[in-house]
């Protein structure tokens, strides 16, 4: 995993070998903010999960400190019962620069999952809130958690959120606010034009083992929706694509500073904008010719 | 860090603008290459200037101080505090078989200990009987293992419990061991509401702190409310909860953190009380603290008087106590383990003599001392011996126990008093406002400013800021070899079977019928002790008993708090 | 990029003091290194499981309550047992100096006791990454 995670030699090899060996597990992504209980809901639903006897992979992104590069990531504390379970593959991630609520290797990571043999991968993001937009894209199902005490974020419901949902949670409802909540987003959603699917709101007590089939029917039910073929062929063409850029993007930019010379080019031409010799636009146009002169960056 | 090029004599110290020692001249050397800019404030970042004054004291001293053994308490709990007696000397102790801890119990109380503080080990903190794979390797080794009555009836044997109080330091499994400690003086002729002492069950710091729990908080303190309950009934004698600031300090708070979380604790377990319906002079009386002591001297004289000011004020104004019984914060007090050093051992001797120092001078009415082998290992004899004679020295050698808050009226104390109270108060506001102490624990408000205090104070001892003498100062490369006691791994094995034979003599279908009767119990909003003691009579387990509670409310996983 | 060290800090047994693990922990993300923080109450099987997911660089243990000798040697001997047996077994906390030396003849790593910097340790686990990272690649060829 550490391979492809950080896109040594070998790892695309290693990726095309593995693409289609298995049917692709289906990807779940949670996010929402911080304090809304990912954490917890994500080792409710595993537990359930294997409960069912099926196997399951779990990705849990972290961010990295910009100023360190380092990470704590420290969500296996609460899947401790699941460490010893054979049936259960727990990795965690580092954004490592990413800005979208995901690692830029978390898709790759779902396949090798998909090998290893897991029905149902879930993916736990960073939780920021607003910027967490990259699960919809890696995911087949987005669930966004919020709480009564993220009420203010009914406000930033009005974009981003609210349109990756594919299934809503009300975690924590039993605390005050948690009906004036679901009626928010009830509210909001009735604001969209109609859609063929309806986000479901479901409440949970993660804390409380409450609410967690209802969840995992929502995440069911969405999914026989995707598996419908009407629907199914355009959104699986509009998800490739985007992930076709993001494995284009990263592998251009990957190692692009290290190369020979273009660190010390990218120094020099940081200078020359810090003193006005040119503009930075200048610069960049300057800098990118000089990575297509230094000819394939595709890696190995 | 060139530190041996710095000269660090009185003369450089006392440079009044610079405040920095004068480093050796170095030709090209960066200017911040030598010496770290030293901390002129307090171990909770309160700045302390070089001299106080009476401009310092805010007005209205006279009422902020009152007297001794009166509203609100500051100067002490009694008129006459130390003259009239000495606080108790009440050394942990506890470490392998009930056998060896009773011997050691006995020792103590020969040499002239007072009160008996018992140390459990790891799987009994953990509700484990000794033969539970989590016990593997631990059974004895922190404490005494104790996993059924008959264990509690070797630790005491020979120990009159009307005449003696016994302070037990556990929480999750608290209310059996409590339930033991009452059925075995049964078994002396000594009816519970002759029993005097304390039984720690304050599970809020387990969470926010300690980290020793079984189940999650809500029901957690659910027991500790039902064992307040009881013993307001039954123990009138027994302080059937010490709400502890001193774990919450060990784990990396600062004083001011260490006064206000553990003085929120109080104020939680006081809510649910009253949610109960108990009166509130019911039960007050009997809620005990329990501070840490640690290095910064006046710090720690003023904390002690900061929570008495505003725990009297609290249980008057807001919790509209009547009687003034109700309004003393009662507190033993140990000296910090956090604050020895394994680097020259011989050093803590130092450190507890001026830790217990300032505990006495705070006013405190009861003291553990630590050993200086502390950092190794338990407690061998002969350390143990010198860290009670150290509070005996105190108390009969110095006078300081002649007078009562001989530093009251002290500017400086005056004022570090009165901003310490602030300080608190403060967060105090801010836990109210989070909806009370269980829902900031909940939301990891409390651990979070633990874990970013104990990283800023490392991080300070790391470049030099904070100095610890022998550590990063002073340092040397002797290796001082002091005698560590060594826990013979036989006593995992001689536990593990004693557990077992006693399940296998007991009466079962007793056990049987009082094992179900708990667990219904658990399932209903009853008050469990009388179950409990049912239970231990009939030689119910430590583990067994723990587990109806995991069964009934689940276990519980931390969230991790960076 | 260089590649991250990956540590797994966590706490075998029943000790909760975790004061000086998070700590470390702490230091070690400031240091650059991404720490997968297991938590309190880890059993061995835990933290093998945990590191061979993880694919961790090192396992980093903190015992404070005298149960070293038997939690050390039994998470190296099922370090071995699942083929990690070269990964790095190191941490800290109350381990007398005898019983470090016998666990280090053990095949454990250096531990560190109370008073230690955290410099001392994460340059430890930086260095022995780098020894381990240059060797795997020359023998890559």
């Amino acid at each position: 995993m550490s391979l492809v995670e950080n896109g040594a030699p070998g790892a695309d090899a290693l990726l095309d070998e593995i693409y289609g060996a298995r049917p692709p597990a289906p990807r779940v992504g949670i996010t929402g903010p911080p304090g809304a209980g990912k954490s917890t809901l994500v080792a409710e639903m595993a537990l359930l999960l294997r409960r069912q006897g099926r196997r399951l992979g779990v990705i849990a992104v972290d961010p990295t400190s910009p100023y360190t590069g380092g990470a704590i990531l420290g969500d296996r504390v609460r899947m401790s019962e699941l460490s010893t379970d054979p049936g259960v593959f727990i990795r965690s991630m580092a954004t490592r620069g990413s800005l979208g609520g995901l690692a830029a290797r978390t898709e790759e990571l779902c396949e090798l999952l998909s090998a290893w043999g897991s029905d149902l991968t879930l993916i736990e993001t960073v939780g920021v809130g607003q910027s967490e937009l990259d699960v919809a894209q890696a995911a087949d199902t987005t669930v966004v958690v919020l709480t009564p005490e993220s009420g203010d974020a009914i406000q930033s419901l009005k974009a981003g959120l609210m349109e990756i949902a594919d299934i809503f949670v009300v975690n924590k409802a039993d605390h005050a606010g948690a009906d004036q909540l679901a009626a928010g987003i009830r509210s909001a959603l009735g604001l969209r034009p109609p859609a063929p699917w309806r986000p479901p709101i479901v409440k949970t007590i993660a804390t409380g083992r409450q609410g967690i089939e209802e969840l995992n029917e929502a995440i069911e039910k969405h999914r026989a929706h995707l598996g419908d073929p009407g629907v199914s062929e355009g959104l699986r063409r509009e998800k490739i694509r985007a992930r076709l850029k993001n494995a284009v993007r990263e592998r251009l930019l990957e190692g692009a500073w290290e190369r020979k010379g273009l660190g010390a080019l990218l120094d020099r031409a940081a200078d020359q904008v810090l003193h006005g010799t040119i503009s930075p636009y200048r610069a960049a146009r300057d800098l990118i010719e000089r990575m297509t002169d230094h000819g394939e960056r595709s890696p190995n | 860090m060139a530190n041996a090029a710095r000269t660090d004599t009185a003369a450089t110290r006392a440079e009044p603008e610079s405040g920095r020692a004068e480093a050796a001249p170095k030709p090209h050397a960066p200017e911040t290459a030598e010496a770290p800019v030293p901390l002129f404030e307090t171990l909770s970042g309160i700045p302390v200037r070089p001299l106080y004054t009476p401009e310092d004291v805010k007005p209205g001293l006279e009422e902020r101080l009152g007297k001794p053994g009166q509203f609100p308490f500051t100067r002490g709990l009694h008129p006459e505090m130390y003259r009239t007696r000495i606080w108790t000397m009440r050394q942990f102790a506890g470490f392998g078989t009930a056998e060896h801890t009773n011997q050691r119990f006995h020792y103590l109380l020969a040499q002239g200990m007072t009160g008996l503080s018992t140390a459990f080990d790891m799987p009994t903190l953990m509700g484990y009987d000794a033969d539970h794979a989590m016990a593997l390797g631990e059974v004895g080794r922190e404490g005494v293992a104790i996993s059924s009555l008959e264990d509690m009836e070797i630790l005491f044997r020979g120990i009159p419990l009307d005449q003696v109080t016994t302070s037990m330091t556990i929480n999750a499994p608290a209310i059996v061991l409590l339930a033991m400690y009452v059925a075995i003086a049964e078994k002396q002729g000594i009816p519970p509401k002759k029993l005097g002492g304390t039984v720690q069950a304050d599970m809020l710091k387990e969470f926010i702190a300690q980290k020793e729990w079984i189940c999650p908080p809500r029901p957690s303190v659910k027991i500790c409310v039902d064992m307040i309950e009881w013993c307001a009934e039954h123990m009138p004698r027994w302080n059937s909860i010490s709400i502890s600031g001193y774990h919450i300090r060990e784990a990396g708070a600062t004083a001011v953190q260490e006064l206000a979380f553990t003085i929120a604790d109080g104020i939680g377990y006081v809510e649910e009380c009253l949610k109960r319906g108990m009166d509130v002079d019911a039960f007050a009386q009997r809620l005990s603290f329990f501070w840490d002591v640690h290095n910064d001297f006046f710090e720690e004289i003023a904390k002690f008087r900061a929570g008495r000011r505003i725990w009297a004020k609290l249980m008057r104004d807001r919790f509209q106590a009547k009687n003034p019984r109700s309004w003393m914060l009662r507190t033993h007090a140990q000296t910090a383990g956090v604050s020895l050093t394994a680097q020259q051992p011989l050093n803590n001797v130092a450190r507890v003599a001026i830790q217990a120092l300032a505990a006495v001078l705070g006013g405190t009415q009861s003291l553990h001392t630590n050993s200086m082998d502390e950092t190794l290992a338990l407690p061998t004899e002969e350390a143990a011996t010198v860290a009670l004679r150290t509070q005996q020295i105190i108390a009969h050698e110095t006078g300081v126990a002649n007078v009562v808050d001989p530093f009251g009226g002290s500017y400086f104390l005056e004022a570090l008093t009165d901003r310490m109270e602030e300080e608190a108060m403060e967060y105090l506001r801010r836990i109210d406002g989070m909806g009370g102490i269980i829902q900031a624990v909940e939301q990891g408000f409390p651990q979070k400013e633990i874990a970013d205090s104990a990283y800023r104070f490392q991080m300070q001892v790391e470049e030099g800021r904070r100095i610890i003498v022998g550590v990063n100062r002073f340092g040397g490369e002797e290796e001082v070899s002091i005698p560590v006691l060594k826990i013979d791994p036989e006593i995992e094995r001689r536990q593990i079977e004693r557990v077992r034979a006693v399940r296998a003599r007991r009466d079962a279908a007793r056990w049987e019928r009082a094992m179900g009767d708990l667990r219904d119990a658990c399932m209903s909003d009853k008050n469990l002790v009388p179950f409990v003691l049912d239970a231990v009579r009939a030689y119910a387990t430590l583990g067994e008993i723990s587990d109806v509670f995991r069964e009934a409310y689940g276990v519980y996983r931390e969230p991790a708090v960076f | 990029m260089a590649r991250k060290i990956r540590v797994l800090v966590g706490k075998a047994g029943l000790d909760g003091h975790d004061r000086g693990a998070k700590v470390v922990a702490s230091a070690m993300r400031d240091a650059g290194f991404e720490v997968i923080y297991t938590g309190l109450h880890q059993t061995p099987e835990m933290i093998v499981q945990a590191a061979i997911q993880e694919d961790v660089d090192a396992v980093a243990l903190s015992i404070l309550s005298g149960a070293h000798m038997t939690l050390f040697p039994r998470v190296l001997a099922l370090m071995r047992e699942k083929g990690i047996g070269d990964v790095l077994l190191t941490g800290g906390g109350i381990i007398p100096k005898e019983d470090m030396t016998a666990l280090k003849q053990a095949g454990v790593g250096e531990l560190f006791g109370p008073g230690t910097p955290t410099t001392a340790i994460i340059d430890y686990i930086r260095s022995v990454s780098r020894e381990k990272r240059s060797a795997q690649a020359g023998s890559a060829r």
